[in-house]
């Protein structure tokens, strides 16, 4: 994986510390052009790699992508699904089998068989799989090397301790796009100890690492130790917790886990975007 | 020390998001939940230990728990709180709390002659930023209030469609009882109870039957009033957000989940807070937790319940009583709205 990784927060109004400042981000971003014309920006500081939801918008920057193929030829997405808003909003509005309904493809009870067939047999893996291609579909002849279950799901499963779906989810992804599974969560100790207790070993986890602590469930203490002694590949996301640190300081704290991977942040302009990659390659 | 055992009853969105945390808990063991969903019961038995069950009562009846989480729709408060409370369970049950004040006055009087722990899930009592607003407020920095408002405002309906207990007002559905209640809660909790309505406002845009925005105007018992501001069909919204704002003789707070923003016209130096504007973070306010799922409050508010039960302590926060008047503040509403 890269070093650098361009991340989305802030194209859809997601901001951990101002909904002031993420009401004007929506405001910025309201058109993909403004999107698409900062992710140029960060390929043209030699940025590769960008990782992002599976928000509807995002698959207008794909087409735009797919219509621009030399532009975007060395360039990797990793997908992050789902996008839980979308679900959750619909299982208020719908109930949770119309929202199955409304996300799998085709007529669920009708002819596309193999929906029908796997919610009337409790198919859950099956379900999934469906649900997986669904969200995919957006990417179709974009690299997509490593694709991640949200942290809302993965802590989810992680929670309710039904690891067997981590496995199934694993399996699919390796086979079925040829791609690494990753995992986005808020309580990484507990989610690696968790993964490998059903075998899956030095697994992709992306989660809060930042010098306050911020969103590191269980404590700071226990996360430095797992991104010292355990095996993983990390990636460090909300390293300036959500504004309280300065980048230099922040970075620089990130330099002290030799095993870290990537750094995921998102910025808005050419400069921030200049300023965060060169800390991150002088540090990682 | 023994584990703390619990069940959860209803897994729809909060209650999944419940029985995460609460299976998560060191201090507890999860041992069963309970839905009348198909679906939802076979992911459980497909894929996790818990013991499922279709029937609260069978439940309760045959696993030894100590608390069990009611997560349903509004309308089966009543009878599973009733029967877990008369059969010695503490219990945590899904905000709102009841819809009808006799009922819930018989809930608050079950619990208290029980002694056993009771909490509704007002999440927002849970969140830093708030619980700050409401030590600034009790210092008395801003000076004598004058005014306040109470907003939340989100995605739910932006769509004419859709029906689910959520679409039906004497299920407490629509979005006094779902999302105003939140508000109202923090307003009671915060500034001050309500005792009297004015000019209530229940406006349907998308739905049928129930209303999507709910407007009007608080007075608390010291006679100060206030603006009531909600409206779940904002689709500028990317999802919930709840605001309080706060005016007095010496400034004005405004805060929400993730930011506090302060105005003093005179400096306060036992605060450290200097004349004009100062914003301050949710970062410096959360509570820590040890397992993060949508936000620390939802932890937060499971810890502080699993932590009264475990020192016997009685609770401060989202007691039965406090729910109930948020209820109560609910019914005057709907009351005030009628007569006009």
């Amino acid at each position: 994986m890269d070093k650098v990784i361009f991340g989305d927060n802030q194209f859809f109004a997601v901001n951990h510390a101002s909904d002031d400042k993420a009401r004007a981000q929506s405001i910025r971003f309201k058109e993909d052009a403004a999107i698409i014309n900062v992710i140029d920006q960060a390929i043209d500081t030699g940025i590769n790699t960008f990782m992002c939801t599976t928000h509807d918008r995002i698959g207008n920057v794909c087409d735009h992508m797919r219509t621009n193929p030399s532009r975007y030829k060395d360039f990797n997405i990793y997908p992050c699904m789902p996008y839980a808003h979308k679900y959750a909003n619909a299982v208020t509005e719908l109930g949770i089998i119309e929202t199955i309904k409304k996300f799998v493809p085709g007529n669920l009870f009708g002819s596309f068989a193999k929906g029908g067939y796997a919610l009337i047999n409790k198919d859950f893996i099956g379900l999934m799989e469906l649900l997986i291609d669904a969200e995919m579909k957006m990417f179709k002849g974009i690299k997509t090397p490593v694709i991640f279950i949200q942290n809302i799901l993965v802590d989810m499963i992680l929670g309710l301790k039904m690891y067997e779906v981590f496995k199934e989810y694993d399996t699919y992804i390796r086979k079925k796009y040829n791609a690494e599974p990753g995992y986005i969560t808020m309580n990484l100790p507990i989610l690696l100890d968790s993964l490998n207790s059903i075998g899956i070993e030095n697994p992709i986890i992306c989660s809060s690492i930042n010098k306050i602590g911020f969103r590191m469930s269980g404590g700071i203490e226990i996360y430095e130790k797992y991104l010292n002694e355990k095996q993983l590949r990390p990636i460090a996301m909300q390293v300036l917790a959500a504004g309280a640190l300065r980048p230099k300081e922040a970075i620089e704290y990130l330099g002290k886990f030799t095993r870290l991977e990537s750094v995921l942040f998102g910025a808005s302009s050419k400069e921030h975007i200049q300023e965060t990659k060169k800390l991150i390659e002088q540090n990682l | 020390m023994n584990k703390i055992k619990g069940a959860i009853i209803g897994l729809g969105k909060m209650g999944l998001s419940h029985a995460a945390i609460v299976g998560a808990h060191p201090d507890v063991e999860m041992v069963a939940v309970c839905d009348t969903s198909l679906l939802v019961q076979g992911a459980f038995k497909k894929f996790s230990k818990v013991n499922v069950y279709n029937d609260y009562l069978e439940m309760i009846e045959k696993e030894p728990l100590d608390f069990v989480l009611i997560a349903t729709p509004t309308r089966f408060h009543y009878p599973m709180v009733k029967y877990a409370l008369e059969k010695g369970l503490h219990v945590f049950c899904e905000k709102p709390f009841s819809l009808n004040i006799h009922e819930g006055n018989e809930l608050v009087s079950l619990a208290k002659n029980k002694n056993l722990v009771n909490q509704i899930g007002y999440h927002n009592q849970f969140i830093g930023t708030f619980r700050e607003l409401k030590r600034l407020h009790q210092t008395g920095v801003i000076g004598e209030l004058v005014h306040f408002t109470g907003e939340a405002y989100g995605p739910v309906v932006t769509k004419e469609k859709g029906s689910t207990w959520r679409s039906k007002p004497e299920e407490g559905g629509g979005c006094l009882y779902d999302y105003a209640s939140h508000v109202l809660n923090l307003v009671q909790e915060i500034i001050g109870r309500p005792v009297k309505v004015i000019g209530s406002q229940l406006k349907s845009i998308y739905s049928k039957g129930v209303e999507d925005a709910v407007y009007g105007t608080l007075i608390l018992e010291n006679g100060l009033s206030g603006l009531l501001s909600v409206n779940w069909s904002d689709e500028t919204y990317r999802k919930m957000s709840t605001l309080i704002t706060v005016q007095g003789k010496n400034g004005k707070i405004i805060c929400d989940a993730t930011e506090i923003k302060i105005y003093l016209k005179e400096g306060s130096k036992k605060e450290g807070l200097e004349k004009g504007w100062t914003i301050k973070y949710i970062t410096d306010f959360a509570i820590p937790v040890n397992f993060y799922l949508r936000g620390e409050e939802y932890s937060a508010q499971i810890d502080y319940f699993v932590d009264c039960i475990k020192s016997k302590n009685e609770s401060d926060y989202n007691t039965f009583e406090q729910g109930l008047y948020t209820d109560k503040v609910i019914e005057m509403i709907i009351a005030d709205y009628k007569q006009q």
